[in-house]
Formats: C-alpha cells, sequence, structure tokens
C-alpha cells in the first residue's frame, strides 16, 4: 500500500500534468483559430481557380493539346502518394488515421501488383509508413521549422512531383490529408491530382452560361501554365485543412487529457483522505488501548 | 466618370482587393492592358509588374504581382496572382532573391527552351525592379 508522502507526490506530479494540458488546450485553441482563418482566406482563390479551369477545359473540350498532367499517361502502373500529416503528436488519433487510410491503400496497390512511391509530408506520417513501407518512401518534407505555412511551401511540394512527373516517375498521384469538418471531426481523405479528377461538366461559373472568352496566349499554353499551379494550390489547401484538423484534433485531445487528469486527482484524494483517516483512528485506538492497559 | 465594375484581386493566402472599380491596368503576358467596365471576355496569363487600380472612389492603388492569371468579363474582373502585395508593402530583400532565384534558373536551365523562359522571366523582374526603385 502507497504511504500518505507517495500519494501526496501522485497528486502533485498529476496536477502539474493537467496545468500542461490545460495549457497546451489552449494554446490549440488559439492556433486552430488562426489556422481556420487561413483555410478560409485560401478559399476564394481556390474556388475560382477552379472555375476558370473548368472554363478553360470546356474551351479546349478535351482536344488533343491538353497536357499530360491532365490526362495522365493513360497507364496506371506506378502510383505516387503524397501522405500529408502533423509534425508533431499528441494529438489524439489524427495521425493515425491519415496513416490508416494511407496504408490501407498501399496494401491494395501492392496486391494489384503497382508499384508504390511515398513523400511524406510531416513527420508523423513518416514515422507511422516508415516500417512498414520504409523502402518506398521517396522522400521527407519538414515542415517543423515553418511557423505560417505559406503557398511557397505547396508550391516546392508541387514543383517536386511535376519534375517526377515529367520524368515518368509516377502514373498517378493521390493525395492524403485529412478534411478538417469541425473542432471534433477530421475526416481522413485521398484525392487524386494526377492525372485531375475530371471536373464535373456542369460547373458553370457564377456568371451563368459561359462567355466566349478570348484568350491571350492560346489556351493549351495557358492550360500548361494552369495545372501546375492548381496542383500547387491543392496541396497548399490540403496542408492549410490539415493544419486546423491537427489543432482541433489536439485541441479535442488535450481536453480530454485535462479532465481525465482531473477524474485522476480526484480519485487520488479519495485514497489519500481515508488512509490519512485510517491512520489517525489507528494511532487513536493505541493511545486509547495503551491508556487502558495502564 | 466612367462606369464601375467589380474587381477581385486573389492571391492563395488571401483576398486583396474585392471592390467596385472604374478601371484596372494589368500586366498581361502579351502586353499591357486597360480593363474597363464591358470588356470583351479574355482570359490572360500575367507577367510580374504592377497592377494598378483606380477605384470607385477615384483613389489610385497599386499593387506588385508576381506572375498569375487575369479572368475578364464584361461584369468583373478577377485577377489570381501567384503573390500579390501593396506597393508600399514591398520587401526590396525578397525582390531581390526572387532576381538571385531567376537568375540561378536561367543558368542551370537543361534546354534551349527552359533557358529563354528563365531569362525572359529574369528580364520581367528585372524591369519590374527599374520601375520599383525610384517610387
Amino acid at each position: 500500500m502507497a504511504s500518505l508522502k507517495d500519494l501526496r507526490n501522485r497528486i502533485a506530479s498529476v496536477k502539474a500534468t493537467q496545468k500542461i494540458t490545460k495549457a497546451m488546450q489552449m494554446v490549440a485553441a488559439a492556433k486552430l483559430r488562426r489556422a481556420q482563418e487561413a483555410a478560409e482566406a485560401a478559399r476564394p482563390y481556390s474556388e475560382r481557380m477552379g472555375a476558370v479551369l473548368a472554363n478553360i477545359t470546356q474551351a479546349i473540350g478535351g482536344g488533343g493539346d491538353a497536357p499530360a498532367l491532365m490526362t495522365g499517361t493513360g497507364r496506371d502502373d506506378v502510383h505516387l502518394l503524397i501522405v500529408c500529416t502533423a509534425e508533431r503528436g499528441l494529438c489524439g488519433g489524427f495521425n493515425s488515421q491519415i496513416a490508416r487510410l494511407a496504408r490501407d491503400h498501399i496494401r491494395k496497390l501492392l496486391a494489384d501488383g503497382k508499384q508504390v512511391k511515398i513523400i511524406c509530408v510531416g513527420k508523423k506520417g513518416f514515422d507511422i509508413l516508415r516500417r512498414d513501407y520504409g523502402s518506398l518512401i521517396l522522400e521527407r518534407v519538414d515542415l517543423r521549422e515553418v511557423k505560417t505555412l505559406g503557398f511557397a511551401n505547396a508550391d516546392a511540394i508541387a514543383r517536386k512531383v511535376i519534375n517526377l512527373f515529367n520524368q515518368n516517375g509516377f502514373d498517378v498521384c493521390t493525395l492524403f490529408y485529412s478534411q478538417f469538418k469541425s473542432v471534433i471531426s477530421q475526416i481522413p481523405t485521398a484525392q487524386q491530382v494526377i492525372p485531375a479528377a475530371q471536373a464535373p461538366a456542369a460547373a458553370e461559373t457564377s456568371n451563368g452560361a459561359t462567355a466566349v472568352y478570348e484568350y491571350e496566349p492560346e489556351p493549351g499554353e495557358i492550360l500548361s501554365d494552369l495545372i501546375p499551379r492548381n496542383i500547387a494550390v491543392q496541396i497548399f489547401r490540403a496542408l492549410l485543412e490539415n493544419a486546423a484538423g491537427e489543432m482541433g484534433a489536439k485541441m479535442s485531445a488535450m481536453d480530454n487529457a485535462t479532465r481525465n487528469a482531473g477524474d485522476m486527482i480526484n480519485r487520488l484524494s479519495i485514497t489519500y483522505n481515508r488512509q490519512r483517516q485510517a491512520q489517525i483512528t489507528k494511532e487513536l485506538i493505541e493511545i486509547i488501548s495503551g491508556a487502558e492497559a495502564l | 466618370m466612367a462606369e464601375a465594375f467589380k474587381f477581385e484581386l486573389v492571391s492563395p493566402e488571401r483576398l486583396l482587393v474585392s471592390e467596385q472599380v472604374d478601371s484596372v491596368v494589368i500586366p498581361g503576358a502579351e502586353g499591357e492592358m486597360t480593363v474597363l467596365a464591358q470588356h470583351a471576355p479574355v482570359m490572360t496569363m500575367i507577367k510580374p509588374g504592377v497592377v494598378t487600380v483606380k477605384t470607385a472612389a477615384g483613389k489610385e492603388e497599386r499593387y506588385v504581382v508576381f506572375g498569375g492569371f487575369a479572368d475578364i468579363l464584361p461584369s468583373g474582373c478577377t485577377l489570381l496572382a501567384e503573390s500579390a502585395v501593396a506597393v508600399g508593402d514591398i520587401d526590396r530583400a525578397d525582390l531581390a532573391r526572387r532576381i538571385q532565384e531567376a537568375r540561378e534558373d536561367a543558368a542551370d536551365a537543361k534546354d534551349d527552351e527552359g533557358r529563354a523562359k528563365a531569362e525572359q522571366f529574369l528580364s520581367q523582374l528585372t524591369t519590374l525592379e527599374g520601375a520599383l526603385l525610384p517610387a
């Protein structure tokens, strides 16, 4: 049985832990707000980009001059997976959920006899996937030093991917990230980036009927510039959603931890008080029986 | 008084401008163009340069953009910039860094086409720097 002193020490240490988790929860809440704002600020760009893209694709009409990035290589033998996770842990099942989705995907592809390559963005996903599929990981992008996620970060990743594509490094590229639904719910998602998933034909611009555009320079040329940029935008969006999701997950994880610590303190306090009472009673009995013996 | 139309300047990080304007000067890939209301629909790439916005309130604002797209419709104009900053906030060091990068790109370009492209980009950047320096 633990002594009173041991119990006191344990209570003190749990209290210290509770303070830390509480602080982490508050930090995550503040960061979550910022991350959400950033995700919202980026939304207009990706929406307009989608509209412009839909417009141009319509103009080209799936003609032969559509760039390979959009139509793909026509094969699907080599798959590239970009797995975006957080840099830090302590955010519940956030990272493992994304990694699990990626792992299921990898297993299925390998069973079908496809070749798989992986680019890990974020340390945690790398740590998890390294165990089973270390040999498949091409590269790991480290964003730990990055304070605020900028478009430049996403652009750098996109450029790597496009370079690899141009060297015939892969046929299909899929992006894994976590969609931010709310603070308590993040949905791990797989999104195909290359070849671009066909935009729904009904994607009319907000101006109703699609106008007949003049293009400067040729539509094909614009498109070949637009598609890489669109890939960067998609990666950027994934990173922002991930950042918001990570903070949301961390907030609820730390909230749980704080509550658990509170429960533990209560339980330990009860044990402590009981034991103290037992000891007092025992001492009283000793004194009384000592007095009676006289 | 010219007719006003809606102009939006968007960068991946945020929406910079969204307001009624009289005219916008855009550094198009094939030359500068001034957009007024009721412009024919045009989609153009833009090169690094200065966008001059004349708001309906009569103010003139200038922004530096580094490449992107403009989507022009009779009802409005949307500019998707790769990155955009107000001229007042431009960071000289950042511009110098971009020029340096472009120079390196031009130096390591593998084929003629790539080199031509990189050199074109570099010259656009240096022109831009020249245009901004006296400001």
